[in-house]
C-alpha cells in the first residue's frame, strides 16, 4: 500500500509575496487525490515543496515518519526514492533518448541486469503508448509524448507516491481520458498514493477519491470528492463550471465593481462563458479496466468516509449515500435502505436527510 | 532561500557568496562519493580541451612575445641582458601561464558548462534528477569541475612551453639576444618550486572556474534570458575571483619560498 503524506501548516513565500499559508491536509494512503486551483495559485510550488525541491517557510510534511522539511539531505534522497514525479513538461534528460531516460532510475538505484531493465522499460513505454519511439531524443517528439515518457520514467521504480503536475496540459481530450484511465489502473495495480495537480474539470470529477482546491493563498477545502463536487462555495462553483461570474478574475482576484458589472451583463443576457448545465454534483467514478484487480482504495475510502459522514455537509452526505449499493448501506448500519430518487413516486414526499437540506 | 527577515545592504551579496562556498564544499565532499562518473568526466575533459587548446596556444605565443619584448628593452637598459631568459621564464611560468589558462578555461569551458547546466535547470532536468534520488552535484557538477581542473593543469604546461618558446624566438631572432645566454639563464633565477606553484595555481583556478560556472548555472533567474545572464555573470565573477586569488597565492608564495640565491 502507498505511503501516507501528512502536510501540516505548510507556508511558502517568495520574498514578500506569500504563495499559500497554513495548508493542512492528509493524502490517505493508496488513494487518488486531485488538487484544483486557478492558474498561478502555487499548485506546482506545492508539489515541489512536498518533495523538498523548495523549502517551505513553516510547517511539516511527513512521509513514512520523516519530516522532509527538516530532515537531512541524505534522508531526503532516501525518501525521494518512494516518489514518482511527473513534471509539467516531462523534464526528460535532453541528452538521452527515451529508452535511456526511462532506464535511468533503474540503472541508478537497482542492480538489475540490462536484460531485465530492457523488459521493464519496454513494458512501461508500451503502457504509455510509446513503443517504437525508444531511440528518439526528447527534442524530437511532441509535448504530449514527452509527458507520457515522463510518466513512464516516474513509474519505473514502482513508486509508493505518484505526483503528477498537470498531466493533461498539452494533451487532447482523448489522450487525457486514456491517461486518467491509466492512473486509475495504476492505482488498482500497485496501490500507490497519487496526487494530481490540474485544472481539468472532467479529470477532477471522474478520477479522484479526494478533491482539494487552492485559491487566494489558501487551501479552500480538501476532502472526499463528494464534498467539493457538491459544494456551494462560490469559488468552487465558479471553477467547476468554468464561468466568469464569481470571485475568480483574470488576475487572481477581482474587485466589487467588476463583479457588479459582470452580474449586470449576465442579467442582460450576456453569456458568462459557462455551459448552461451545472457541472456540480457527484458523478460515477472511473473504474479500473475490467480484468484488473479491484482498487483496494475504494473500500478503504468508503470505510473512512462513512466514519466521518456526520461531519460532512448535507449535500455531500446525500451524494455519498446515493452512491452506495444496497449491501453497503446494510454494512454501514444504515438499516432502512432509503428509496433511491429514481424509485420515488412523483407525489411522494422526499425524506429529509440528516441535517436537512438548506 | 526563505524568510524575508530583516535585511541590510550587502546581505544579498553575502548570501550569494555563502551559497557559492556551500556548493564548493559540496563538490569537494561529493568527489569522494562513489560511483564516480568516469564516462561523464572523460567526455567533459575532451569537450573542455577541444574548445580551449587552440585559443590557448594562440594566446600564449603573443603573451610570451610581449613579456620578452618588454623585459628585453628594460633589461638592456639595466645592463643585465644575459638574464632576459630567466626573467621571461619566471614571468611566464609563475604568472602568465596559469592566468591565461584559467581565463580560457573560464571563458570557453566555464561558459559552456554554465549554459549547459543552466538550460538543464530551467527545463527542470535538475529537479527531476533530484527527485529520482540522484544528486546532480555528484552526477553532473563533480565531473565537470574535475575536468576543468585537469584540463587547466595540462593546458598550463602547454602555455608554459609555448610561451617560453615565443619569448625565445622574439628575444633571439628579433632582439638579437644570444641563444646560449637565454637558455643558460633559465636556471639562474628560476627554480623547481616555481613550476609547482604554477601548476597549483592552474589547479585552483580550474576549480574556481568550474564551481562558479556550475553555481551560476544551477541558479539562473527567470527563464531562458536568465541563462544568458548567468553565463555572462559566471565569466565575469570567475575573472574577478581569479585575479584576487592569484594575488593572494603570489603573495603567500613569495613569502614562503625564498628567491633563489638569497
Amino acid at each position: 500500500m502507498g505511503a501516507e503524506v501528512v502536510v501540516e501548516g505548510l507556508t511558502k513565500s517568495f520574498g514578500n509575496q506569500a504563495i499559500w499559508r497554513d495548508v493542512t491536509l492528509t493524502l490517505p494512503p493508496g488513494e487518488v487525490s486531485v488538487m484544483l486551483g486557478p492558474s498561478g495559485t502555487g499548485k506546482s510550488v506545492f508539489l515541489k515543496s512536498m518533495i523538498g525541491l523548495l523549502k517551505p517557510d513553516r510547517g511539516r510534511c511527513v512521509i513514512n515518519g520523516v519530516d522532509i522539511v527538516t530532515c537531512s539531505e541524505a534522508k531526503l534522497y532516501e525518501v525521494r526514492k518512494l516518489f514518482g514525479v511527473l513534471f509539467q513538461d516531462g523534464a526528460l534528460f535532453g541528452s538521452m533518448n527515451l529508452y535511456d531516460n526511462v532506464a535511468f532510475p533503474l540503472r541508478e538505484h537497482t542492480r538489475k541486469s540490462e536484460a531485465e531493465i530492457k523488459r521493464i522499460v519496454l513494458d512501461k513505454l508500451e503502457l504509455t503508448g510509446l513503443q517504437g519511439a525508444e531511440r528518439k531524443l526528447p527534442g524530437e517528439i511532441s509535448g504530449g509524448m514527452r509527458k507520457r515518457a515522463g510518466l513512464a520514467r516516474a513509474l519505473v521504480l514502482d513508486p509508493e507516491i505518484i505526483l503528477c503536475d498537470e498531466p493533461d496540459s498539452g494533451l487532447d481530450p482523448v489522450r487525457t481520458a486514456y491517461l486518467s484511465q491509466l492512473l486509475i489502473d495504476l492505482n488498482a495495480q500497485i496501490d500507490a498514493t497519487i496526487l494530481i495537480v490540474t485544472h481539468n474539470i472532467n479529470l477532477a470529477r471522474t478520477v479522484p477519491d479526494n478533491l482539494g482546491m487552492l485559491f487566494r493563498k489558501e487551501l479552500v477545502m480538501f476532502g472526499p470528492r463528494e464534498v467539493l463536487l457538491t459544494s456551494d462555495e462560490p469559488v468552487v462553483a465558479q471553477f467547476l463550471n468554468g464561468r466568469r461570474l464569481g470571485p475568480i478574475g483574470m488576475s487572481e482576484e477581482k474587485d466589487a465593481a467588476q463583479i457588479a458589472q459582470e452580474e449586470a451583463h449576465a442579467a442582460a443576457g450576456h453569456s458568462d462563458g459557462s455551459s448552461e448545465e451545472d457541472l456540480r454534483g457527484v458523478v460515477p467514478q472511473l473504474e479500473p479496466t475490467p480484468g484488473l484487480p479491484e482498487r483496494m482504495a475504494v473500500r478503504r475510502r468508503k470505510d473512512r468516509v462513512m466514519q466521518i459522514l456526520h461531519s460532512l455537509p448535507p449535500a455531500a452526505q446525500q451524494g455519498i449515500i446515493e452512491s452506495l449499493t444496497h449491501d453497503e448501506l446494510l454494512r454501514y448500519g444504515l438499516t432502512a435502505p432509503r428509496p433511491r430518487p429514481a424509485e420515488v413516486d412523483d407525489t411522494q414526499e422526499i425524506p429529509a436527510w440528516p441535517g436537512g437540506r438548506p | 532561500m526563505t524568510a524575508p527577515t530583516r535585511s541590510f545592504p550587502g546581505a544579498g551579496a553575502l548570501r550569494e557568496t555563502g551559497r557559492l562556498f556551500a556548493l564548493a564544499i559540496d563538490v569537494v565532499v561529493n568527489i569522494f562519493k562513489r560511483p564516480f562518473q568516469t564516462r561523464e568526466f572523460i567526455q567533459q575533459c575532451w569537450f573542455i580541451a577541444s574548445v580551449t587548446i587552440l585559443p590557448t596556444a594562440l594566446v600564449a605565443i603573443p603573451f610570451g612575445a610581449i613579456v620578452a619584448l618588454q623585459l628585453g628593452t628594460l633589461i638592456v637598459q639595466l645592463g643585465a641582458q644575459s638574464f632576459t631568459g630567466a626573467a621571461s621564464v619566471l614571468a611566464i611560468i609563475q604568472q602568465a601561464a596559469p592566468l591565461v589558462t584559467a581565463l580560457l578555461v573560464a571563458g570557453a569551458g566555464g561558459s559552456a558548462i554554465c549554459a549547459d547546466i543552466g538550460s538543464r535547470t530551467i527545463r527542470e532536468e535538475i529537479d527531476a534528477m533530484e527527485v529520482l534520488g540522484v544528486s546532480p552535484v555528484q552526477r553532473l557538477i563533480v565531473p565537470r569541475v574535475l575536468a576543468a581542473m585537469l584540463v587547466a593543469v595540462l593546458l598550463n604546461g602547454l602555455v608554459s612551453v609555448v610561451g617560453v618558446m615565443g619569448g625565445y624566438f622574439f628575444n633571439v631572432v628579433l632582439q638579437g639576444g644570444t641563444p646560449g645566454a637565454y637558455l643558460a639563464s633559465f636556471s639562474a633565477l628560476a627554480q623547481l618550486p616555481d613550476l609547482w606553484i604554477s601548476e597549483l595555481k592552474a589547479l585552483i583556478f580550474g576549480f574556481i572556474a568550474g564551481v562558479v560556472a556550475a553555481y551560476r548555472g544551477l541558479n539562473p533567474k527567470g527563464g531562458p534570458k536568465g541563462v544568458g545572464d548567468a553565463v555572462n555573470q559566471s565569466v565575469v565573477i570567475t575573472f574577478l575571483l581569479l585575479f584576487f586569488v592569484n594575488f593572494v597565492l603570489t603573495a603567500v608564495y613569495l613569502q614562503v619560498v625564498p628567491a633563489k640565491g638569497s
